[in-house]
């Protein structure tokens, strides 16, 4: 009786390990499949003339070159913007906020600005920025309607990193007679580091990878030339994407895919280094 | 207002260290008299709710005081009342007067910073934070502005010599403090505790969290300590409190309803053996908490 219990629970143990074995290595499978069916379709437009030369024949040949800079452009100016703002507001929630209605308002409002879909900034920049403000279509303007919909995700990484660190080493600070503002930069945010910075890249790889917020906010169909100021209009490689396959007869499959692979690539190195960067931090930091 | 403390040490230069401090009326103090509490009235409420009530006590300079008494009964509590780390929890009142060497401590002009530079901590579980041994010391000095790498050196290596830890790292003050075991890292506490050169070490239930080899290090530490520095232990382990302490305060909470009261605060030897107080007598002979 026991044994035949004892075998049925193995038996169960067994099957519960495969089916969520097989599930987890799925999403491997899938996200694997993408990746190489990428680099296969792409590869073959790699070489030092994709990625230095200017768009020819309305981008059926040529390269990419002001493609790559307006994407490197907008996301850098997009990650000035963020990161500060962003890194202080999540300190702010965590470490000094009173628990009260108005920061329960504010935490709503974040999670709320998190699930706005990204055509809504991608409008809300054309009205506010490039029209309000006067800013007009300009990476400017793109960057700033990226960074509130990016605003949101480095806010919640910044606070949910800064909460892992245990309570006790902000107390043993705060008794050695530092100040809470030395205990947040000397203890609590150089702890937190690997999880500000690892939140705060995902952000920033969305950011460069969304074509709506910067549809009607500065992203062109074609320049000869990479952007000379912040308020000139600029070619990104996601609207570059969209525009040669909806807008160009006869585009070429090859260099459309190849573009795919250098954001791909471009978004995937970025995060790597980080990765990276935050396992040598791990190690070190063990709670 | 900054009075000038120099320390020399076998071995080490002497070091000038400037320390703001609290009242020149310290100035006036004699250094083997410096770190001694004067209690009147405490009391400690939480929002509303009064949780200490009415004590009175004396904290004798260079000499181990254990505060005893069940779970529940504010010996941390009153604890942190003596370094202001209860300002920190926002909702938390303390009334009456504390004077630390004549001054009163809980004035409002007082800094609680400056304040926490005299009067250490030591916490239950070991707190080391996320960096080398050496960074773990020298982060109480640097705060206080020491820059200089001989002058931090010299606090680093004293600090853990009298913590008994520096002949365990001597050699890997570079190691993170995370890799020593745990009742390194408590000694290691200690010493980052004792590098801002407190009158006062305020240690919450230090070898709580730690095996009997580690608690006996440390305690062997809190006996070599007490001829330089004050030291108030807060310890659940009665036997811990009968061999570390000189003077014993027991604390007790006798109903939910009421706030806790010190109920006896003597000599460590009499009240372990002639308590004036049946409570005491009760508690100590192991008959409640």
């Amino acid at each position: 009786m026991s044994r035949a219990r004892t075998r049925q629970a193995r038996v169960a143990e067994t099957i519960a390990r495969g089916v969520m074995g097989a599930m987890a290595a799925s999403v491997i499978a899938v996200a694997l499949f993408v990746l190489a069916y990428i680099v296969y379709q792409g590869v073959g437009a790699i070489d030092w003339q994709f990625l230095t030369d200017v768009p020819r024949d309305r981008g059926r040949a040529g390269g990419i070159y002001p493609v790559i800079i307006g994407t490197v452009y907008v996301v850098t100016a997009t990650a000035a913007f963020t990161l500060p703002v962003g890194v202080l507001a999540g300190i702010y929630l965590s470490e000094y906020a009173p628990r009260n209605l108005a920061t329960r308002a504010i935490r709503l409002a974040i999670t709320n600005m998190a699930g706005v879909p990204s055509i809504v900034y991608g409008l809300f920049g054309l009205a506010a920025f490039v029209l309000a403000a006067g800013i007009g279509r300009s990476v400017l303007a793109a960057a700033l309607t990226l960074t509130c919909m990016t605003l949101p995700v480095v806010i919640t990484a910044t606070e949910e990193a800064l909460r892992q660190i245990p309570q006790d080493i902000r107390q043993a600070s705060l008794a050695l007679g530092a100040t809470k503002l030395r205990t947040i930069y000397k203890v609590v945010l150089p702890a937190a580091a690997p999880g500000i910075v690892t939140g705060s890249i995902l952000g920033l790889a969305r950011a460069a990878g969304e074509t709506a917020p910067i549809l009607f906010t500065g992203a062109v169909f074609q320049m000869r030339q990479t952007p000379d100021s912040p308020l000139s209009q600029f070619m990104a490689l996601p609207y570059h994407i969209y525009a040669q396959v909806t807008s160009v007869p006869d585009w070429n499959r090859t260099l459309v895919w190849g573009t795919v692979l250098v954001l791909v690539a471009g978004v995937s190195i970025v995060s790597m280094v980080a990765a990276a960067w935050r396992s040598v931090q791990r190690r070190k930091i063990k709670w | 207002m900054v009075s000038v403390l120099s320390i020399a040490d076998e071995g080490t230069a002497a070091i000038v260290v400037p320390r703001p401090s609290v009242d020149d009326r310290t100035a006036g103090i004699a250094e083997s008299a410096r770190g001694s509490f004067t209690l009147a009235d405490v009391s400690v409420a939480y929002g509303d709710d009064l949780v200490i009530e009415g004590v009175d006590m004396e904290i004798p300079s260079r000499a181990v005081t254990a505060l005893i008494g069940p779970s529940g009964c504010g010996k941390s509590t009153l604890l942190r009342c003596l370094n202001r780390m209860n300002d920190e929890l926002g909702t938390v009142r303390v009334g009456g007067t504390i004077t630390l060497d004549g001054q009163d401590i809980m004035r409002r002009e007082v800094d609680p910073v400056e304040l926490r530079m005299r009067v250490g901590q030591v916490f239950q579980r070991p707190n080391p934070f996320p960096m080398s041994i050496y960074d773990n010391v020298a982060f109480g000095p640097r705060t206080q502005g020491i820059r200089r790498r001989a002058d931090l050196d010299a606090l680093v290596e004293e600090s853990l010599r009298g913590a008994a830890l520096w002949d365990e790292v001597r050699k890997s003050l570079k190691k993170h403090a995370f890799e020593l075991s745990g009742g390194q890292q408590q000694r290691l506490c200690i010493a980052r505790a004792l590098a801002t050169k407190p009158e006062v070490v305020l240690m919450d239930e230090p070898a709580s969290a730690l095996d009997p080899i580690s608690t006996q290090q440390i305690e062997d530490t809190i006996a070599e300590l007490k001829s330089s520095v004050t030291i108030v232990i807060v310890t659940h382990n009665m036997q811990q409190a009968a061999r570390i302490s000189d003077r014993t305060a027991f604390m007790l909470r006798e109903s939910l309803e009421e706030p806790a009261h010190l109920i006896e605060v003597g000599e460590t030897k009499k009240m372990f053996t002639n308590p004036d107080d049946k409570r005491t007598e009760s508690y100590i002979t192991g008959r409640f908490g």
